[in-house]
């Protein structure tokens, strides 16, 4: 840590100031950011954790609708782009800026990719019949409904619930993903980061460990239970 | 650290080669960001003001013509006289406009913005760009609502707390895009509003002056932080309530539309989850400001400082855990009923505190009523009455009998307008020579405050009883109930009132821009006080000081027997005084 406790007088404010908390702005900034992105999370998840279990009709199984296995690769996707963050993290803290960009590119790419295979997973399921406001008519999953594999009552609050979630989760990483691509080209590129100055990396990696968090919660409680 | 530069660069205060664009429209000054916003919602507080005339209209003289009402469409009202459809709107957009983009952004937007850094002691915001981004969202949120206004089917109608299924589906009120606007503003809304809270909060946290302490920060600054708060974790609520709500209303969920199995009352939860934050939001900083003021009009400390802050942190707290105390009547179960009254009243307790501390600051002291201090005082007494109207309704079984009458209308008027509004016109007044270099006339002040406080009494005091008699907000004329039509003179009394307070408003604002050109040169420091903001130039300039000052006290250090004058800035160096124990980061 004291390794750390070096950089951040050097990203402190350039004039007096009385003393604070140890962290430089940017990154204080983006804590108190994620604190309020926590409260979003929390209205859309609380949403839903109300409207399944306040339903009166019970709840479609997990595993009909839903592809699980694409999205348990996704889901290790997203994982792996925090890894690859860290990596790159750690190359700039070690000064190593080379390396930095190699991790940063792969952590845009495995977001890029995420995002991807969220949109197949999208036009797949319009394609089978699940939209926001439920299921198509004369769809293939409204013949699942019609045969009683798939209950009528919730699924306009399953469509309407898995679709707002998913889909600012999402948004989110498309956020993620073009933030880390601006600071790719603009600083990482031209060298403007080094063992002294990386609060961007630092502080983009915050966000999208945040983003990779959200993730792991929205498909446990989406995709599996 | 691009943001950091800015500020820094923002140090070179007195070479400003900034083009006009730059100085005043994408400006990325905190003083500046303050103005606009306090110029355009100064016009959202005209345009909320309007609204209201037209319903103290109906109310006041049922199915008249409305005096200038022919300009408006046969859909609104024909011949000038107003549809039921259109009073709806108007109640809508009313509280819709005062709330969020008025009263909302003038305590906040206008105030935290502008004193916050020049309290503190620092050249700018953490992040004068998302600042400014803070800004135009809301000007882009305000843009949407007043938009919606001029709609084929007209604004949204299910009031300012577009209660579901009414606002959710578009057959049941009858209005579609004007429905959805409202959401789409709202979302604005509170996206500024996060960008904004984000920034005071990273600012008073670390970008305080070398010597301004925790407990040196004026009240003014702790309530802004406390609000920022509050802001930060409130709105994105609403955010997220108000897309469900849109998807609702265009995509075709299902999330408040109890038809499929949605629930509304959902929607009466995340609302007043935001909503009762948003109470304080719409208070803590008035609060704050007219601490500031009383201290100065009085010449003595303010009394109890620590118990202020801390009233001000127990007040923001509970503050989320009584939301339910506007859903006594919505079928809750009567047991959570009652832990939300019991939270409820627990909030008079820090409110008591505050206001005792105010009359104990005034007690005995060298009283100096100028503008600011009369709307100060009178921010005092009547936060009092609108307080105690509240503790009734806050118990249960009277909410029960006066849920959603005049008297939650007569409350709600006395924090928001007795309370929150008469604190801003003072502390437009107080600080209007740092931001604009002149002073507001005082004799037109005083004659705007009178009248102010007379018409506005005149107006709200009498619907506590047409209240108590059983007259629901939200009527369009409440002559239909045989019950209600006695009290036809008590309404037509005070919409007279509220026309005679909405003209005595031009006193305001004639006063205020004659002030800008014609206004007295303001001295540096015209009212003597001992804020960090008072040590510049009026008006203050680019980047506030070239060297940020060192703070060596209080902010309330009036009356002191170490000075020769009857206050003692914070930034005055005494003999005695030490420099700040900590030694400031050295400048790179």
């Amino acid at each position: 840590m004291t390794h750390a406790a070096a950089t951040v007088d050097q990203m402190q404010p350039p004039f007096p100031a009385e003393r604070g908390l140890d962290v430089y702005n940017k990154k204080l900034g983006m804590w108190v950011f994620l604190a309020s992105e926590v409260m979003f999370f929390a209205a859309l998840i609380g949403t839903y954790v109300i409207l399944r279990f306040g339903a009166t009709g019970e709840w479609a199984k997990p595993g009909i609708v839903l592809n699980i296995k694409i999205t348990a690769f996704n889901t290790f996707l997203l994982i792996c782009s925090s890894v690859s963050m860290v990596k790159a993290y750690a190359a700039i803290q070690d000064g190593d800026p080379k390396k930095m960009r190699f991790w940063l590119l792969m952590t845009i790419l495995g977001g890029a990719t995420f995002v991807g295979i969220q949109v197949y997973e999208y036009i797949h399921l319009v394609e089978h019949g699940f939209v926001p406001s439920g299921v198509r008519e004369g769809s293939e999953l409204a013949a699942l409904v019609a045969n009683g594999t798939l209950p009528a009552a919730t699924m306009g609050l399953y469509g309407s619930t898995f679709f707002t979630m998913t889909g600012f989760h999402g948004f989110h990483v498309t956020c993620g993903v073009i933030s880390m691509a601006y600071l790719y080209f603009t600083k990482a590129l031209p060298g403007k980061y080094s063992k002294q100055d990386y609060g961007g990396i630092e502080t983009v990696g915050l966000y999208w460990h945040f983003v990779d968090l959200v993730w792991i919660i929205l498909f446990t409680i989406v995709y599996l239970i | 650290m691009t943001s950091v530069a800015a500020t820094a660069h923002g140090a070179h205060a007195h070479h400003d080669d900034r083009s006009f664009v730059q100085k005043y429209i994408f400006s990325t000054d905190h003083k500046i960001i303050g103005i606009q916003f306090l110029f355009v919602s100064l016009f959202f507080l005209l345009v909320g003001g309007l609204l209201a005339m037209q319903m103290r209209w109906q109310l006041g003289f049922p199915g008249k013509p409305m005096p200038g009402g022919g300009v408006l469409p046969e859909t609104m009202a024909p011949g000038g006289v107003i549809l039921p459809e259109y009073y709806i709107q108007l109640v809508t957009m009313h509280g819709t406009f005062m709330v969020f983009f008025a009263i909302m952004p003038l305590l906040v937007g206008v105030f935290a913005n502008f004193l916050i850094p020049l309290k503190i002691g620092t050249h700018d915001m953490a992040f004068p760009r998302i600042n400014m981004w803070s800004f135009w969202t809301f000007f882009i949120g305000g843009l949407v609502m007043l938009s919606s206004l001029f709609v084929p089917d007209g604004a949204a109608r299910a009031g300012w707390t577009m209660y579901a299924p009414l606002s959710a589906r578009h057959d049941y009120s009858g209005a579609s895009l004007g429905q959805e606007l409202w959401s789409v503003s709202i979302i604005f809304v509170g996206l500024s509003s996060i960008l904004g809270s984000l920034n005071y909060i990273t600012t008073i946290i670390n970008n305080r002056a070398p010597g301004m302490t925790w407990f040196r920060m004026p009240l003014s600054v702790w309530s802004l932080f406390i609000t920022a708060i509050l802001g930060l974790l409130a709105l994105p609520v609403l955010s997220g309530a108000a897309i469900m709500l849109l998807f609702d209303q265009i995509i075709g969920t299902h999330f408040f539309d109890p038809a499929a199995g949605g629930q509304a009352l959902l929607w009466q939860h995340l609302f007043w989850f935001f909503g009762h934050p948003e109470v304080y939001i719409l208070i803590l900083p008035a609060m704050g400001m007219v601490s500031d003021i009383i201290a100065n009009g009085s010449r003595k400390p303010i009394f109890g400082y620590h118990s202020m802050v801390f009233a001000i942190v127990a007040i923001a707290f509970l503050g989320w855990i009584v939301w339910g105390h506007h859903m006594f009547v919505s079928g809750m179960n009567p047991t959570l009923g009652s832990s939300f009254m019991v939270s409820t009243l627990v909030i008079a307790v820090p409110s008591a505190v505050k206001t005792f501390n105010w009359m104990g600051t005034m007690w005995r002291g060298n009283l100096r009523f100028h503008v600011p201090m009369l709307h100060a005082v009178a921010f005092v007494a009547m936060f009092v009455i609108g307080g105690l109207s509240g503790i009734f309704m806050a118990a249960t079984p009277v909410d029960m009998f006066i849920h959603d009458t005049y008297f939650i209308v007569a409350h709600l008027h006395y924090v928001l307008f007795g309370g929150s509004l008469f604190a801003l016109f003072g502390a437009i007044t107080y600080w209007y020579p740092k931001m604009f270099g002149r002073m507001m006339s005082e004799p037109w002040g005083k004659v705007h405050f009178w009248l102010t406080f007379l018409f506005y009494n005149c107006t709200f005091f009498p619907m506590h009883i047409t209240g108590m008699a059983g007259e629901m907000r939200r009527l369009y004329d409440p002559n239909q109930y045989t019950f209600l039509q006695p009290l036809q003179p008590i309404r037509v009394f005070i919409s007279i009132s509220a026309f005679l307070l909405f003209a005595t408003q031009v006193i305001f604002f004639v006063n205020f821009w004659w002030s800008l050109w014609k206004g007295k040169q303001a001295p540096q420091n015209p009212w003597e006080d001992n804020g960090l903001e008072w040590s510049l130039p009026s008006p203050a300039p680019h980047g506030n000081w070239e060297k940020v000052p060192t703070v060596y006290r209080g902010p309330y250090e009036f009356s002191s027997p170490q000075s020769t004058e009857d206050y003692l800035p914070q930034y005055k160096k005494l003999p005695t005084d030490r420099e700040p124990a900590r030694a400031p980061v050295a400048g790179h």
